[in-house]
């Protein structure tokens, strides 16, 4: 058998939790860890005769996304309730929405090694997340916590327009940086802040007819997301090119032995008998809330990228450094705005800020060098007030101690001798003290000139600058 | 309504008919059935479909945390719990 | 201390001192202690919380502090949630349930200084016109015991009927306020849906469901739907009105929709007219009408709320509260005993209608078709209050039946005739005495536009001025 050209067809379900205080239907706390059963109240736990008040905020959010990815924003919307039975959803059905979803048609924008893809977004609705099921054995039973039902969803459905693992990846990261920045979800992928479904079929290159597809559920990290999808997309070959077919199913990936299986037990209805929620009624997007959604709406990464490069002339790899993380690149601005270079603070940042950050595990937004601190700093080296050396040790001044560039290195005198006379006096003796050094270098080993700098600059405790070092030892060791 | 109908509406709706119940409730959902097909005989074309009673709008909640939850409270009135957790037979995933 | 005085006499007779809150509760508790064994009215009696209420409510009577219903007592449907006392739905599977929370409802009527003296019996879960699917078994006629009160909120009308309680709660969502108090001789009002909460109320069909109240006059409700209605921010389809405030001042045009008169036997017809007649001799004008969409509502209403109550009654899955099955073999297995244990076979019957009409292949031919018919019938009634003030019109074909005469589950729906248009537009409606058909009471229908309930208590409360239909009552 000739083989084919394969190519995989990819869309992604990202559910989104939303960084609400209460829940989206109840007044009870939205929060991640709590004792079991103690965030759930009676709505939430569906006991008789309660009922759904919806969130504002919950609102307010989805359409900060909407608008976020150019979508279409609809001027009323509706809840439904989506039927089928599960221990983890108190009520037997969950409500969200089903033909009249808060946000429509839209568009992301990401890169792929350099190139710009448009990823289509068909909709994105609310709804109510679930509770958990938790498996460890209580004599063969498994015990339900329900402090998660209600914590609102966003769920964003790509259009099929993904072709790589890769670029899957790409764009769930994409979609973790855009709702970071909108300060719609804390983004804790551990936490399942954002979950992801994928959607993974392959067809013979230039087919137009889309491949039987299998449902990938519960992808929650980046690299688990394109190890699945890639194994998925093998299976699938392997299925196919094997003479048989694929059968549409729901699978999960277990990343201990790297496979996909199906997913037993929750096969959870083949009809869920959607109807509109009689509890709800039809949601009006006034005015008002679009102003309020659209004041929400940052710089975001895609339009920050674009920015670093075209107006600071960075790097891809810088920009694409800086702008994944708001706090990162907010760190990376208010530094930028003591006004020092864009280059140099990218660099410092990314290496001496990273990794002491990385070493004391702290998060950008908890550094112990303020912006400001760290801008002053390279600003010094820039004018040439200290090297780059010693600016590093101030910078663990300022890591351990604190305090104010300026006032540390003239507490510790760590100005950069200037005095001409003075160093000339410096490289004199140096030059005397080291007779034979003189010899070998006029006999030509011009690399004694490098122990000759050494010694200045240890005379000088590094304060010297090292080309005006060079010239006088030339001087002073010519024949 | 036949049986297998029957069948997929008891899974569908996690009920459980007795022989003699189901005899029963086949017959009077086939009735049933009959009755809603009485409106057929109106005719609709064009009518928007009235989903609520009420010519409103959603009002919508201040975001703020209003339930304090007593735990001990609802887990009273659970059938079977165990460590502040409801328990189900075990459950496969 | 006599049985069937009304709320302001009750309410006179307290704040002169002639009897205490706590005196004129055991009297009721009393009545209910010989009278219950037999009506079985009640699910549930309070006793002790209720005499504990009228003492509160005594030392606020001391205090001056009292209003219009401090010190009445009253019954609530079991279908109204009750902090600490079990509220059942006449259900098997809440038989042991005990609500942490109150209605608002219950919670309303509670600060208005009411005394609650029990639990009312009902069709199980609301679904039913007879009270006869009561998991703790059917309630009867105090008018004749070998008949049916009507349902589903049969108990409360039962109650106020025989003089066990001056004032009941009910819930109505295709008749069920209406047609018990037919039946029972008294007077009930259905108001507009969204009127009333229905936190707190364990929901059958979610955009039919109202509560409501049952009362010996129309003055009477009008005292207990003061204090129950009002916006409720727990209820997203509570609407944010003024006060009811009987109005309708002078003469009203009151339609005879021909859909409701024609085909009545023949003395229920007469019965009926006599009372129109009545209306036109207090100088009110009879208009006759049409409402061409009648015959469709009890279809699209058994759709509408069978659908909703599929969904609804899905959250009993004998997990967190409710019964369970014992030892289920798996998760299916215990889902599938518990509500099949759980549920009477009314309940079971509705869930599969709703399951039936909402799935795959028969939404749009049911689901979607009965809100369409929904729509007309709406309709016709916004373009009869275009001619018409307020449309009189029968509750119920006939008197009370026997029990278990309707065997039929479809002849039982079709009692709803009269009933379930005005539940399906979420229209206010009255039913109040007018007559007697062997001996039975029969009931007149008032039906008014959306939160015009105003028109209907003055309409009413002048047809009691002019007639003492609502004053008698059954012997023992």
């Amino acid at each position: 058998m000739a083989t084919v050209d394969w190519e995989s067809v990819i869309g992604l379900e990202i559910h989104v939790q939303l960084a609400t205080r209460s829940k989206i239907f109840s007044g009870a706390e939205a929060a991640f860890g709590a004792p079991p059963n103690t965030r759930a109240c009676a709505v939430d736990l569906g006991m008789p005769g309660v009922l759904p008040v919806l969130n504002r905020e919950a609102v307010r959010m989805a359409l900060t996304f909407g608008l976020a990815i150019d979508a279409e924003i609809a001027r009323t919307c509706r809840f439904d309730r989506k039927s089928y039975f599960y221990p983890d959803l108190p009520k037997g059905y969950q409500i969200s929405q089903f033909d009249q979803p808060i946000v429509g048609a839209g568009v992301v924008e990401m890169e792929v090694d350099g190139a710009t893809r448009r990823i289509g977004i068909r909709r994105a609705h609310l709804e109510e997340d679930a509770g958990k099921s938790l498996h460890e054995d209580y004599a063969d039973m498994t015990g339900i916590d329900l402090n998660r039902a209600g914590t609102p969803l966003l769920e964003v459905v790509s259009e099929p327009d993904l072709r790589t693992p890769a670029e899957a990846a790409a764009f769930f990261r994409e979609m973790h940086a855009v709702v970071r920045y909108l300060g719609i979800c804390d983004g804790n992928l551990n936490e399942g802040s954002m979950r992801c479904d994928a959607n993974v079929s392959v067809r013979p290159r230039g087919q137009a007819r889309f491949g039987e597809r299998t449902e990938i559920k519960n992808l929650n990290s980046f690299r688990f997301l394109r190890q699945a999808i890639a194994h998925e997309i093998d299976r699938q070959i392997g299925v196919l090119e094997s003479g048989d077919s694929v059968v549409r199913e729901t699978r999960l990936y277990d990343p201990r032995d790297d496979e996909t299986r199906p997913m037993r037990g929750k096969e959870l209805s083949d009809d869920y008998r959607y109807f509109p929620d009689p509890d709800l009624l039809p949601v009006r997007v006034t005015s008002e809330l679009l102003g309020e959604a659209r004041a929400r709406v940052p710089e975001l990464p895609r339009a920050k990228r674009r920015r670093y490069r075209e107006d600071l002339g960075l790097s891809d790899s810088d920009t694409g450094f800086l702008t994944g993380d708001p706090d990162v690149a907010a760190y990376f601005e208010a530094t930028l705005a003591t006004g020092c270079g864009a280059k140099p603070a990218a660099n410092w940042i990314m290496d001496r800020v990273a990794a002491s950050l990385n070493r004391s595990g702290l998060d950008v937004s908890a550094c112990p060098v303020a912006p400001e601190q760290l801008g002053r700093l390279i600003a010094r080296i820039e004018e040439g007030v200290i090297s780059g050396k010693i600016a590093g040790m101030v910078f663990d001044v300022l890591w351990e101690e604190g305090g104010e560039v300026d006032a540390i290195i003239e507490a510790r005198d760590l100005r950069r001798v200037s005095d001409a006379g003075e160093l000339a006096r410096i490289v004199r003796r140096v030059v005397a003290d080291h007779p034979e050094q003189v010899e070998q270098f006029r006999a030509g080993k011009e690399k004694v000139l490098g122990f000759f700098v050494g010694r200045v600059m240890r005379e000088t405790e590094g304060k010297a600058d090292p080309g005006r070092v060079n010239a006088l030892l030339r001087d002073a060791l010519a024949p | 309504m036949d049986r297998q109908t029957l069948d997929r509406l008891t899974r569908l709706s996690q009920l459980q008919l007795s022989a003699e119940e189901e005899r029963l409730v086949l017959d009077d959902l086939g009735h049933i059935v009959a009755l809603i097909d009485e409106m057929r005989a109106i005719d609709t074309d064009g009518v928007e479909p009235l989903t609520h009673p009420l010519d409103m709008d959603q009002p919508l909640r201040r975001d703020a945390v209003t339930e304090a939850v007593d735990r001990a409270r609802f887990l009273a009135v659970a059938p079977l719990t165990r460590d502040g957790l409801y328990l189900v037979p075990k459950v496969v995933e | 201390m006599q049985p069937f005085a009304g709320i302001a006499e009750l309410g006179r007779g307290l704040a002169r001192g002639d009897y205490s809150a706590r005196e004129l509760a055991t009297f009721h508790l009393e009545r209910i202690a010989a009278a219950d064994g037999d009506l079985n009215a009640f699910i549930h009696v309070a006793e002790e919380r209720a005499l504990r209420a009228a003492e509160a409510a005594d030392r606020r009577i001391a205090r001056g502090e009292g209003g219009p219903l401090t010190g009445i007592p009253l019954a609530h449907k079991d279908i109204f949630c009750t902090a600490g006392v079990a509220t059942t739905c006449a259900s098997r599977m809440l038989a042991d349930f005990v609500p942490p929370y109150d209605a608002t409802v219950v919670a309303r009527l509670a600060a208005a200084g009411t005394v609650c003296l029990g639990k009312t019996n009902m069709d199980e879960f609301a679904m039913g016109s007879s009270s006869e699917t009561s998991w703790f078994g059917p309630s009867r006629n105090p008018w004749d015991r070998g008949r049916a009160p009507g349902g589903s909120s049969g108990g409360s009308a039962a109650a106020v009927g025989a003089g066990l309680v001056p004032c009941a709660t009910g819930t109505d969502t295709g008749g069920s306020i209406r047609q018990p108090a037919a039946f029972c001789g008294v007077t009930g009002l259905k108001p507009t849906y969204g009127r009333v909460s229905r936190y707190g109320m364990i929901a059958f069909a979610s955009s039919l469901d109202q509560g409501g109240a049952f009362g010996l006059s129309v003055e009477d409700v009008e005292t207990v739907l003061g204090a129950m209605e009002g916006h409720d921010p727990l209820d997203s389809t509570s609407a944010e009105r003024s006060p009811t405030r009987r109005n309708g001042a002078g003469s009203m045009r009151v339609g005879l929709p021909s859909e409701y008169w024609t085909g009545l036997s023949g003395d229920m017809g007469d019965c009926l007219l006599a009372a129109a007649k009545e209306l036109e001799a207090a100088g009110h004008v009879l208009v006759s009408h049409s409402l061409p969409h009648t015959d469709a509502a009890v279809p699209a209403y058994y759709v509408i709320a069978g659908a909703e109550a599929s969904a609804n009654l899905s959250r009993y899955d004998g997990v967190r509260f409710g019964f369970r099955a014992e030892d289920p073999a798996d998760l299916g297995d215990l889902y599938r005993r518990s509500r099949a244990a759980g549920f009477g076979t009314e309940v079971k019957r509705r869930i599969l209608t709703g399951t039936y009409t909402l799935s795959v292949g028969y939404y749009d031919a049911y689901y979607l078709k009965a809100q369409r018919v929904r729509r007309r019938i709406q309709q016709d009634f916004l373009e009869a209050f275009e001619e018409v003030d307020v449309i009189a019109a029968p509750v119920a074909p006939g008197p009370a039946f026997e029990l278990g005469a309707v065997d039929d589950p479809v002849a039982m729906y079709r009692q709803d005739v009269f009933t379930t248009p005005a539940s399906l537009a979420g229209l206010p409606a009255m039913s109040m005495p007018c007559g007697f058909v062997g001996g039975l009471p029969v009931g007149l229908q008032l039906i008014g536009p959306a939160f015009e309930e105003g028109r209907l208590l003055a309409l009413g409360h002048e047809f009691q001025r002019r007639t003492d239909w609502h004053l008698r009552h059954p012997e023992g």
